[in-house]
């Protein structure tokens, strides 16, 4: 069973704070990984490969970019699923 | 030396204890720190030798989530050491560009590079990490310490085998004489209880296989010694000019007067029989001092409680010290720890900057039947040291040919 939009940001911001050690609260889908979680790439590679593992998705590595946001994350998660 | 210098700060994680006072107790007790490895991988691998010294403490009960994801657990290990020798020099305040990393390892990330290579033949080359090749590098327990204390003075890992931290601490001089640094953590780490080098060690009958009885397995200088035990973990020191350290009031246990490396051309693995190489880097080192050979009252061996090494390493310090080496008291602390490899020059370091801080030799264990070829005055039980100016040194020789001393003076 497919998981909703919030499960997928719960989930994903566990991912976050195990790499990073930011606070899941401030896992918001407005949040930009780069300009407000302060995320860098490598961390970013590592959170993606770890989201792919975790929701049984797979996310193209031309699309990584694309993600700005923890919303275009989890979006692109819930309808990946 | 043009300046002097001083020792301010320790720190350690052993296989006798997460710190260096809980090592330093359970050293002068006589504990040891080598147990029966539980993991699965024993069994299923059939390893030949299934005990080794691991971490008293895991670095997982020590260090956040993020950092144990991001770090190899070699660097892990020097990450809890060099906080706690940089907390016990006080949190120095000190100029970041004149303040330097010296930091070793043997192997280095041999977990991250070994289970990256099984991920990727299980799961193909998108499951690995990003942040393998840093967490494999060598020069990663480093660089996670210089970031972590915002050290701009340069970075650097010595890698010469089981010598790599004791030259790291004869490196830490270079940079201080240079004049150009004040400050220096110097030490180096090991996390290789991996099944792997394990099964690599055995294969070249280098570690015992005493697997009946883990805790006297490393017996240096007895007659059934069979090798040494391998142990993980991480020391180090903070090293510092005595007067940037006096222009802060820092608490002083000890002079680092001498530091000396020299190689010996002979084997890959077997040490020169005639210790020349070794005995090259003992006088070295006092020269540096500008010691005579009746100043030292305490020597660290290297003794790894290999037949051959013990003997060896006997050899080159009765070249050196003549008849006087009957008057000084030596320790094989590596029958307590066992062999911390790229970490066993820093934590004996630290066991010699406190046998002269203390005034106590720490004892070997395990020492039933001393081999008659080794006529040393080997400590057995905590031996007190003379009062006055005293000197120590620490051995370390590693594969590769390498011989490192550094010699310490009591500054209480």
């Amino acid at each position: 069973m497919a998981l909703s939009q919030t499960e997928v940001l719960a989930g994903l911001a566990e991912i976050v704070n195990e790499e990073t050690g930011i606070d899941t609260s401030s896992v918001q889908m407005d949040k930009s990984f780069v300009d407000d979680l302060d995320i860098d790439s490598i961390s970013m590679l590592t959170i993606v490969m770890n989201a792919e593992g975790k929701f049984g998705v797979t996310i193209p590595e031309e699309k990584v970019a694309d993600l700005k946001t923890v919303g275009d994350a989890v979006n692109f998660i819930t309808d990946a699923q | 030396m043009t300046r002097k210098l001083v020792v301010t700060g320790l720190g350690a994680t052993t296989p006798l204890g997460g710190d260096v006072q809980t090592t330093w107790r359970a050293l002068l007790a006589g504990e040891s720190g080598i147990t029966t490895l539980e993991q699965e991988w024993v069994a299923r691998h059939g390893l030949p030798v299934t005990f080794a010294g691991q971490a008293k403490v895991s670095a997982k009960d020590v260090l956040s989530v993020p950092e144990t994801k991001r770090l190899d657990p070699s660097s892990q290990f020097a990450l809890i050491a060099a906080r706690e020798a940089w907390a016990d020099a006080g949190t120095p305040d000190v100029d970041p560009e004149r303040l330097a990393v010296e930091f070793a390892t043997g192997i280095g990330g041999v977990w991250t590079l070994l289970d990256a290579y099984d991920n990727l033949n299980a799961n193909g080359p998108r499951r690995v990490l990003p942040m393998t090749v840093p967490m494999l590098m060598p020069n990663g327990p480093a660089a996670a310490i210089g970031m972590d204390i915002a050290a701009r003075g340069g970075v650097r890992t010595a890698v010469s085998a089981c010598a790599s931290s004791t030259e790291a601490i004869a490196n830490a001089i270079t940079r201080l004489q240079s004049g150009d640094i004040d400050v220096v953590v110097a030490g180096g780490c090991e996390a290789a209880i991996h099944p792997l080098p394990i099964a690599a060690f055995a294969s070249m009958h280098a570690v015992s296989r005493n697997n009946e009885n883990p805790a006297q397995a490393s017996r240096p200088y007895d007659t059934a010694r069979d090798g040494f035990v391998m142990g993980e973990g991480a020391g180090a020191l903070v090293i510092e000019t005595e007067e940037h350290a006096k222009a802060r009031g820092a608490k002083i246990y000890a002079y680092l007067v001498g530091g000396a490396v020299t190689s010996d051309a002979h084997h890959i693995t077997a040490p020169d029989p005639e210790g020349t190489g070794a005995a090259r880097a003992v006088i070295a080192a006092l020269k540096q001092a500008g010691a005579n050979i009746e100043d030292v009252v305490h020597i660290n061996a290297h003794a790894t409680s290999t037949p051959v090494g013990d003997v060896a390493e006997y050899t080159a310090l009765k070249r050196v010290f003549g008849d006087h080496l009957e008057k000084i008291c030596v320790s094989a602390t590596k029958s307590s720890t066992g062999h911390l490899l790229g970490g066993a020059g820093a934590i004996e370091a630290i066991f010699t900057v406190l046998a002269l801080h203390e005034r106590t030799a720490p004892p070997t264990i395990n020492l039933d039947n001393q081999d008659p070829e080794i006529p040393l005055d080997v400590v057995t039980s905590p031996r007190k040291l003379p009062e006055g100016e005293i000197l120590a040194i620490s051995n370390s020789f590693g594969f590769g040919g390498h011989n490192a001393v550094v010699a310490f003076k009591s500054a209480n």
